[in-house]
This record gives structure tokens, C-alpha cells and sequence, in this order.
């Protein structure tokens, strides 16, 4: 506890920042349907209402209240791109622990497929596989999880790699021990600094894949609330002089900011604790 | 250069102070050094590792590693202040005034460019020397260090010479600009004995006959007594002594300077009788692909004795320690333990034969994995092997802790960067007695520590074989490691065996040619010893 408290005393503005924000989002996540003034789906006034006491962001094309939306916008959009991220390290982690470990045919053939799939525009293939499989939040998190576990793949490969070869993990090796003990005791724990950095970039990246695929229409589905179809909704009003659609793009900038900051500082920290 | 300025020092440190700063506290490093040199003067700056003598050799730069700062004192080379010296000015007077030659010269020249281009980059930018003029010195300068084709080996590439040659190929390009003042940090300590000796004999003789003044920074005592006119022992940044070598190698003042004299005279003491072979290899060949490192090898290791296996780098005598664990099986012959034939890969070996056999290794950084306590680190394998509880597990833990000679209580719930490195190599042993083993592979030991700390872990090692009737292979690269421990003695060299037999055979004559070599080339506590051994070479400075 005290060496939590005396790293958080040692953050940087920039981190404290970024954390801030980021706490401040997981709280309305969280706390949604006690925040929100408005259900997230109920039509609630008239089209595109102006900003009022009444509706402080004004309401959205179908006269939803906009505050409200974006305020459970959060809720779906995080916990999605949460979902996808953790789901694409556990299985891109493992999978990469096992080809440094195995070596032989089962890197070879793990390393071709994860080239082959790397060697297809991301966007694109999310595209067509979510027109196969239909959109729905299981296919969408299964479908960004696999596609983005080949960076976490590659990572965890090339880290443990360096780590297999050290001597502490061939004592355990000629002492016998089985290969989930060797990838779970002497290779995970010193692998992952890396990886939590990279844990920080990726769900970045698995949020901004998301907005854009709701953006596209493709992503999470009306009438759920979330920011890259509240963007893609309401963009007719920008021609109008208000800035109301802005707000979820703004709200999206804010968060891959912020997480930006602290994993700076977390790669910050895994390179200074080496020395 | 400048003879006739002999007068006035030409390095002159008062009272320096430098401090290092973890976390966020600043601590000394030096604690206030005196120190002159004057012109042609070698200094030899000796101490264990952490006494300062790589920062006091750095300082004498006017530089410093970074998170360290200047805390007082003055460095005045040849008249100017260093330490508050502007960047331009140190950087004007390095290279072309004061050079620096590196422990790794591996790792300080560029593997992007040939020798020579580096070699001339100084002269040329500093304006001492056109490029023609360089490179004609720089063949000089090889001849001079006396390496192998000095007209082609300029246009050689980093990787494509030997570490001795790139060593001495370092001190030429330090020589490029005649400097007065050169700093040698370890600049042999990486490399075989043999090798050592070329390197030193080319460093002393082109020193002396360029007049270049020089500090010698170097752990070996034995070094240092063929290189310096004048040695200064340091110990936690801190003077202890400064006296002629002579004078000091004769007669040492301080205590601590008498124990590091008294290291090397550590003797094991003999076993009676000779055991039943406990690990027999028979006619074992093996090879890295298709390249063969090991050729029909037989070699007893018998019971209750230690069996040292020296040679030089790339000889297989880690190579033969692989084969015998099974990491590198071996394509012809086998190994036997107590008589019973071990199959060749670790992973068909059941766990009772793995136990029986465990390794120390070289490196103790990379041995103990930094993530764990050292109670799991030497838990694991009793809990692996003998299926102990926690409790058991936990008191034997402090068992092994207490027999290391370390404090279970302070040492059990630390993490092994919380260690020094005797302490860690302590914990390798921990870990490899946890086993309950009777053949213990020490792979270099000692070869990464301080002389006093490996003095210790020799005892140790001594006497934890009496008590439990263990069995070591001890590989090393250092004859005195060897006349200390061994009962038996295997002499190595590209993957054979060519002298064999116990230590009063193979370290006494008739000497096998090769076995003669290597026992020849181990410095000796004489400062005449270099110039017996091979006379400087003569001809006019270049």
C-alpha cells in the first residue's frame, strides 16, 4: 500500500492528469443511470433541441437527451473496448509465451498465421468478417480481440524470447519443471512492463477502432448510446453552427489522450526500474 | 612530448568529492581523493568493485557517468580546472590530450565502420594530421601494439577481429593524437590469460615508449604490479594507500591492503584416497549444428572431489558441462551417474536423476529470476524434489540461508537486486544445495566477483563439499582458482581434452605444452615478471 501511495507521489502532472480522466470516465461508466438526467433511450423532447436548462446539451435527431447519451455512451464504449483489449492480451500473451517457449513448428506455424493476418488492413478485414458473422457486441469483441491478440503476439514473442534465454529459466527447465510453471513464474513476471504499456496503447487503439466502426454504422447498434454513432447521428448539425456533435468526438480525444499519458509514464517507469 | 616540463604535475586531483544520486538522495561515491601525476607516470588505481576507481578514472577526464555530480574538490589537468570546466573545453582536450580506453572494446567502437576510419576520425578532425598522415600512423600504431598484418587489419570491420586484437587496436586509436594523459579501465579483465598477456606487453611497451602518461584502473593485483610505477589502493572512495609498486608490493601498510595481498594464498585443503568415479563422461562428441565443439571426451569425476576443468573461451569446457546436464545431448558416447547411463536429453531424465545433478552458474545476475523472493528462489526446488509444506519448506529455507552464512530473517523476503554480488552467488548455492544433490556443476563461480568476496565463496564451497561429500566440476579460466580448490585438473582446448590427471600431475612438470602456456601467461605478483616474460619490443616511437 505504501508503495502505491509513494509511486502516485512520484507521477508526473502529465500522468496525474491522464489518471484523473481516466478515474473520472470508469466513475460515470459506472455510475450512469444515477448521473444521467434521462433515460439513454427514451425520446424525451422535440428534434435537435437547443442547449436549455431543460436538456443542458440540447437533444439528438430522434429528441433523446444528448447529456444523457454521452454520459452512457461511456458505459458501452469502455466496457467494450476493455472487453476486446483484455481478451486480445490473454489470448496473444499466451499464445506468445508458448512459441518463445516451444520454439520449433509451434512458432513457426503460430508466427505464419499471425503474419498472414497482419498482412490484411485491419479495418477492412473487421468489415467483411462483421458482414459475415452479422454485428452484434459477442462477434464484435471476439472479432477485435483476435485481430489485435497478433500485436500483442508479436510483443510478448520478441520479450520473452530475450527472457527464455537467460539462465534463471534454463535452471528451471533442466530442474524439471513443467512449461506452464516456466511461462507463468520465470518469464510472465519479468515480461510484463512491456506488455502493461503496451496493454495502455492497445486499448487506446480498440476504443478508436470501435468509434469508427460506429461511426461506419457497423459498430455497437441503435438504439444503444455510444460516441461514434452519436457523432455520425447528429453531424448534419455542425452545418449549422453547433458544436453539440463535437462533444462525443471530444469525449473520445479526451480519454486516448489521457490514457496516452499515464502509459508514457508506465514506460517510463519499466525502463528506469531496470537501470 | 614535453619532457622538459617535468616539473609541475601534469594531473593534479584536490580533495574530489563525487556523488551519486539514487532515488532521491545523493551519496558519496569519492569522499575527497588526493591525486598527482606527473608526466609518463603510470598510476595504478586498484580496489573491489564499488571502491570509485572507475568514477576517480572518469573525473580525471573531467567527466562524469550520468545521475553523478562534481560535490568538491579540483581536477587540474596541465593547468586547467575540469570540474566546472565548459563542455567545449573537455571536449577540445578528450582525444586529442586525454584518451580513454574501455574494458569492452567490443562494445565502444562502431560496428558500422572499418577500424581505420575510426582510428583516423580524431586526428584528422582534431587538425593534428591530414588522412593520408593518419592512416600511415595508424599502420605504425598496429605495428607498434604488435597485431597481426598491420598494413590490412585497418580495413577490417569490428566483428572480423579477435577481442585481444580489438583491444589492442583501441589503445592504438587512444594513441592517435599522442595524448598525454591515457585512462585504462580494465582493459584486460574481459579476456583469456593468454590473450591478456599480448594485450599487456603491447599497452606497457607503447606507453613507455611514447612517454604517455597513464591511469591504470584494474581489479587484478597482479596487473597492476607489471603496469604501474606507483599504485593507490581505494576502498570505498577512499585512499587506504599510495605508495611505488616496489615499495607497496613489498612491504603494504594497511591492513586491508595486506588482505588483498593475502587472497590468493587460499588453499583447499588435500583429500586422501581417491573415490569411485560418482559422474563418468565416455567418448562423448557433440556439435552446434554441424560444427563439432566437443571430440570424444572421457573424463572421471570422483566422488567426494573437485574436479576442475580449465581452458580457455571457446575450449567446451561449458559445452562439456551442457552435455552432461543434457541441454546439448551428445551425438556420440554417453554419461553415466553412479554407474547407471543417463539418457542424453534433460527432458526423457527422470526427476530423481535431475536432482542429483545441479548447476551454479557464472552470471548470478541472470541465475535468480529478479521477480522472486529469495525464499521462493531456493523454495522452489524443495518443494520441486522433496514435495515439502510450506513449514518444512520455510525452515529449510532458513537452513540453507544460515549455512551460506547469510541471516535467514533479514535475507528471506528480499529480492535478489537487494543483494551485492557475493551475496547473490551465495543464493546460486543455496539454491543448488535445496536439491539435496551429490554433482554440482560451477560454471565460472568466481570469475564475475571481487578477489575477497571469491576468496569466501571458495571457503564456502570447501567446506559445504566436506559436510555433505558433494562432487564439483568446477570450470574455470584461472589457475589460481585452480591451485586453490582442485583435487583433479582437466585441461581443455577446442573441444578436447589434452592433459588430465590430479592437480600434482597436471600443475607440476613434465607440463604438457599447452598446460605450460597457460600456467606461463598467469601474471605473478612481480613487477619484473612481464619483463621476463617477454622483452619489450624495441625501435624508435613513431
Amino acid at each position: 500500500m505504501s508503495r502505491t501511495l509513494r509511486l502516485l507521489r512520484t507521477m508526473p502532472p502529465s500522468a496525474l492528469v491522464g489518471a484523473t480522466v481516466i478515474v473520472l470516465y470508469v466513475l460515470v461508466a459506472v455510475f450512469a443511470p444515477v448521473i444521467a438526467p434521462y433515460p439513454e433511450r427514451e425520446v424525451v423532447g422535440a428534434q435537435y433541441l437547443e442547449w436549455s436548462s431543460e436538456f443542458p446539451l440540447g437533444t439528438d435527431s430522434l429528441g433523446r437527451d444528448m447529456l444523457s447519451r454521452l454520459i452512457y455512451g461511456a458505459r458501452n464504449t469502455i466496457a467494450i473496448a476493455f472487453l476486446a483489449t483484455t481478451l486480445a492480451f490473454v489470448l496473444g500473451a499466451v499464445l506468445g509465451l508458448l512459441a518463445a517457449v516451444l520454439r520449433g513448428w509451434v512458432d513457426q506455424v503460430l508466427s505464419r498465421i499471425v503474419d498472414v493476418v497482419m498482412a490484411i488492413p485491419g479495418l477492412i478485414f473487421i468489415l467483411l468478417l462483421l458482414s459475415v458473422f452479422g454485428t452484434s457486441i459477442t462477434t464484435l469483441v471476439l472479432i477485435i480481440a483476435i485481430l489485435d491478440s497478433t500485436r500483442v503476439f508479436r510483443l510478448t514473442r520478441a520479450v520473452a524470447f530475450g527472457i527464455v534465454a537467460l539462465d534463471y529459466v534454463e535452471a528451471a527447465r533442466v530442474r524439471g519443471e513443467g512449461i506452464l510453471w516456466v511461462m507463468r513464474r520465470e518469464i510472465l513476471p519479468n515480461a510484463m512492463p512491456p506488455l502493461v504499456a503496451e496493454y495502455g496503447m492497445r486499448f487506446c487503439f480498440v476504443f478508436l477502432t470501435i468509434a469508427a466502426l460506429s461511426f461506419l454504422g457497423l459498430g455497437i447498434q441503435p438504439p444503444a448510446a455510444d460516441w461514434g454513432s452519436m457523432v455520425r447521428e447528429n453531424a448534419t448539425l455542425i452545418t449549422f453552427g453547433d458544436i453539440t456533435p463535437l462533444l462525443p468526438a471530444a469525449a473520445i480525444a479526451a480519454l486516448t489522450v489521457a490514457v496516452n499519458f499515464v502509459v508514457d509514464w508506465m514506460l517510463h517507469l519499466s525502463s528506469g526500474l531496470k537501470e | 612530448m614535453g619532457d622538459t616540463r617535468d616539473d609541475k604535475p601534469l594531473l593534479e586531483i584536490r580533495g574530489l568529492k563525487v556523488e551519486g544520486r539514487t532515488g532521491e538522495e545523493w551519496r558519496p561515491i569519492i569522499k575527497g581523493v588526493d591525486l598527482t601525476l606527473r608526466r609518463g607516470e603510470v598510476l595504478g588505481l586498484i580496489g573491489e568493485s564499488g571502491a570509485g576507481k572507475s568514477t576517480l578514472g572518469l573525473a580525471a577526464m573531467g567527466f562524469r557517468r550520468d545521475g553523478c555530480r562534481f560535490a568538491g574538490g579540483t581536477v587540474h589537468f596541465d593547468g586547467i580546472e575540469l570540474t566546472h570546466a565548459s563542455h567545449q573545453v573537455r571536449r577540445g582536450l578528450r582525444s586529442s590530450r586525454i584518451a580513454y580506453v574501455a574494458q569492452s572494446a567490443a562494445a565502444s567502437f562502431n560496428p558500422a565502420y572499418r577500424l581505420m576510419t575510426q582510428h583516423t576520425e580524431f586526428p584528422v578532425l582534431r587538425g593534428v594530421m591530414s588522412r593520408a598522415e593518419a592512416e600511415a600512423d595508424a599502420v605504425e600504431l598496429y605495428r607498434r601494439m604488435q597485431l597481426p598484418n598491420p598494413e590490412e587489419i585497418g580495413f577490417r570491420y569490428p566483428h572480423q577481429v579477435s577481442g585481444g586484437q580489438l583491444q589492442r587496436a583501441m589503445t592504438a586509436m587512444a594513441m592517435g593524437c599522442r595524448p598525454e594523459l591515457i585512462i585504462f579501465d580494465e582493459p584486460t579483465t574481459a579476456l583469456d590469460v593468454t590473450t591478456q598477456l599480448e594485450v599487456l606487453s603491447a599497452i606497457r611497451d607503447a606507453v613507455q615508449s611514447f612517454g604517455t602518461a597513464a591511469i591504470y584502473v584494474t581489479h587484478d593485483l597482479a596487473v597492476v604490479a607489471q603496469m604501474a610505477d606507483r599504485i593507490m589502493v581505494l576502498l570505498k572512495g577512499e585512499t587506504v594507500e599510495e605508495a611505488p609498486t616496489r615499495d607497496m608490493l613489498a612491504a603494504p601498510r594497511e591492513d586491508y591492503t595486506k588482505s588483498l595481498w593475502a587472497v590468493r594464498s587460499f588453499r583447499a585443503p588435500e583429500k586422501t584416497g581417491a573415490g569411485a568415479p560418482l559422474v563418468e563422461v565416455r567418448q562423448v562428441s557433440a556439435a552446434y549444428g554441424t560444427t563439432p565443439v566437443l571430440r570424444n571426451i572421457t573424463v572421471p569425476f570422483r566422488e567426494g572431489r573437485t574436479t576442475a576443468v580449465v581452458g580457455e573461451s571457446g575450449s567446451g569446457k561449458s559445452t562439456l558441462a551442457r552435455a552432461i546436464m543434457g541441454l546439448l545431448p551428445p551425438v556420440s558416447g554417453h554419461v553415466r551417474l553412479s554407474g547407471k547411463e543417463l539418457p542424453r536429453r534433460y527432458q526423457d531424465r527422470s526427476r530423481e536423476e535431475l536432482r542429483q545433478t545441479q548447476v551454479i552458474y557464472q552470471m548470478a545476475d541472470t541465475a535468480l529470476n529478479p521477480r522472486q523472493k529469495i525464499g521462493e528462489i531456493i523454495g522452489r526446488p524443495i518443494e520441486f524434489y522433496l514435495g515439502a509444506d510450506r513449514r518444512t519448506r520455510d525452515a529449510k529455507v532458513r537452513g540453507l540461508l544460515e549455512d551460506i552464512e547469510l541471516d535467514p530473517a533479514e535475507y528471506i523476503d528480499r529480492y535478489p537486486s537487494e543483494l551485492s554480488g557475493g551475496q547473490k552467488q551465495r543464493i546460486g548455492i543455496a539454491r543448488a544445495l535445496a536439491a539435496e544433490p551429490r554433482f554440482i556443476i560451477c560454471d565460472e563461480v568466481t570469475s564475475a566477483l571481487d578477489q575477497l568476496v571469491a576468496e569466501g565463496i571458495l571457503k564456502l564451497l570447501t567446506r559445504l563439499q566436506a559436510e555433505r561429500n558433494l562432487t564439483y566440476m568446477f570450470i574455470t579460466h584461472d589457475i589460481a582458482t585452480v591451485r586453490a580448490i582442485a583435487d583433479d585438473v582437466v585441461v581443455m582446448r577446442n573441444g578436447e581434452v589434452v592433459a588430465a590427471g590430479t592437480k600434482e600431475q597436471v600443475l607440476s612438470p613434465p607440463f604438457h605444452p599447452y598446460t605450460e602456456l597457460l600456467l606461463d601467461s598467469v601474471p605473478e605478483m612481480d613487477p619484473d615478471w612481464l619483463t621476463r616474460r617477454r622483452p619489450p619490443a624495441t625501435g624508435p616511437a613513431g
